[in-house]
């Protein structure tokens, strides 16, 4: 059993040679949090995503899904984790059907229905056919949402989701972080972008030079507390 | 899941080469290029230097393997999507396989051009013997491939990944290149050296199995940053 309803950072730290991206950072969501981390450019924000999509090994602490270490839970850990990065993690020379075909495989996710379905989420229906090279920087990320979350995974990780998107494009990927978090998921957001963090986190997590200065429930007025907190730092 | 992962990785490479066709045509322009200026240098008035193919042919599949080494994992860098085959339901190990048969596949159809390439250009009985030759290019064109796909793919977000290549591939795969050169030169020995070519086979063989070892227990510590 390899599903889980929890994560948590335990004191975990990260050096890249003389580099401290992350210093003793502890945290922990749970599924239906919509966890911001917040933060300047450089912050560790990526970092800790890495970290809690395996991809990344800490120095020193560990993290733990469910309470158990990932070395317990094996590769299956990652048939629950979904990331989506700035990067979008799509092959352009083959089409949106095809990139969605070969992720779903690579998962072992359902097969046709769920690769209609996504791409009917992402208002591709009938551009599934085509490369995704063709395709704008929106279309490109609604596509890469959909692939991200192909397996419906447990822990929704998003670095700086909302990158190069238009209005409508944000309000879509907000509305199905909501439902996904609704639906059970731990969605984990990075993103230096307060005003799109703003009325859609439920906890705040604001880090700086590696370090987490405040994990607090979301409240009106994040920009205030994020230059209080920013500033006394 | 081992097997299917990397079955899936080679298939999707296939599917976006078959699309692309770029690296193939890359691939064996180099190669081709290679041959041919070399056939220049060392075929005066019709008649070729002695046992200059064996090298030449080797060398035209170590450059055009650098190549498609660097082209293929220029693809996964490109969107990151390295990251995204890394992060997997499967073992690492098979994603790093799959990419092996990718690059294993790109050569032997380069081979299959160079070979008859070089035995034209350079005069030599390459197909005297086609059974050894063949497993001898197979050992020695898998050996490179593991080594190379270890080392391409740690370096793929190296900002000089063009330069660091050719600087850890080639040393390391020194001993590849003397068996694969040494194996060939016996096969177009008159009559062929079959006793030398095996024993080189068999060396080349060695090789792979531990090469092999090493890049699947090594794989995912060097590709988890």
């Amino acid at each position: 059993m390899t599903d889980f309803d929890s994560v948590e950072l335990l004191d975990v730290s990260r050096h890249f040679g003389r580099r401290r991206a992350l210093s003793h950072v502890s945290l922990t969501a749970r599924a239906g949090d919509i966890l911001g981390l917040l933060g300047p450019n450089g912050a560790g924000k990526s970092t800790i995503i890495g970290a809690l999509a395996t991809l990344v090994a800490p120095t020193s602490g560990e993290v733990r899904y469910g309470g158990k270490r990932a070395r317990a839970l094996g590769d299956g850990l990652r048939r629950h984790i979904g990331l989506l990065a700035h990067e979008l993690h799509l092959y352009p020379e083959l089409t949106a059907r095809q990139n969605l075909e070969f992720f779903a495989k690579l998962y072992g996710a359902d097969g046709a229905p769920a690769i209609d379905a996504a791409l009917e989420r992402a208002a591709l229906a009938d551009r599934g056919h085509e490369e995704v090279q063709g395709f704008s920087r929106g279309m490109r990320q609604r596509l890469a949402l959909e692939r991200a979350l192909l397996h419906q995974p447990r822990l929704v990780l998003f670095d700086e989701p909302f990158t190069g998107l238009d209005d409508h494009a944000v309000s879509i990927v907000a509305s199905r972080l909501r439902e996904l978090a609704a639906a059970g998921a731990i969605v984990i957001i990075a993103t230096h972008d307060l005003d799109l963090a703003d009325g859609l986190v439920t906890r705040v997590a604001l880090i700086r030079e590696g370090r987490l200065l405040s994990d607090e429930p979301a409240a009106a007025g994040l920009r205030a507390r994020y230059r209080s907190v920013m500033g006394h730092a | 899941m081992f097997a299917r992962t990397a079955l899936l990785v080679l298939q999707k490479d296939f599917a976006i080469e078959v699309r692309s066709r770029e690296i193939l045509y890359t691939t064996l322009l180099f190669a081709l290029s290679c041959v041919l200026i070399f056939s220049i240098a060392f075929v005066k008035e019709g008649e070729p230097l002695l046992d200059a193919a064996a090298g030449i042919l080797w060398i035209a599949v170590e450059f055009a393997g650098t190549l498609a080494l660097g082209k293929t994992f220029e693809r996964e860098r490109y969107a990151e999507t390295l990251r995204a085959l890394l992060l997997a339901p499967a073992p690492r190990a098979a994603i790093y396989l799959g990419k092996m048969l990718g690059v294993v596949a790109l050569l032997a159809v380069a081979e299959a051009l160079l070979v008859p390439l070089v035995a034209l250009l350079f005069h030599a009985p390459l197909f005297a013997e086609p059974l050894l030759l063949v497993a001898l290019l197979a050992a020695g064109t898998v050996g490179f491939s593991i080594v190379g796909t270890l080392f391409a793919a740690m370096l793929v977000r190296a900002r000089s990944r063009d330069v660091m290549l050719p600087i850890l591939l080639y040393p390391m795969t020194v001993p590849v290149m003397i068996a694969g050169v040494r194996g060939t030169s016996a096969l177009l020995q008159s009559p062929a050296d079959t006793p030398s070519a095996i024993m080189w086979i068999g060396l080349l063989a060695s090789l792979d199995v531990v090469f092999m070892t090493i890049a699947l227990w090594t794989f995912e510590p060097l590709m988890t940053e």
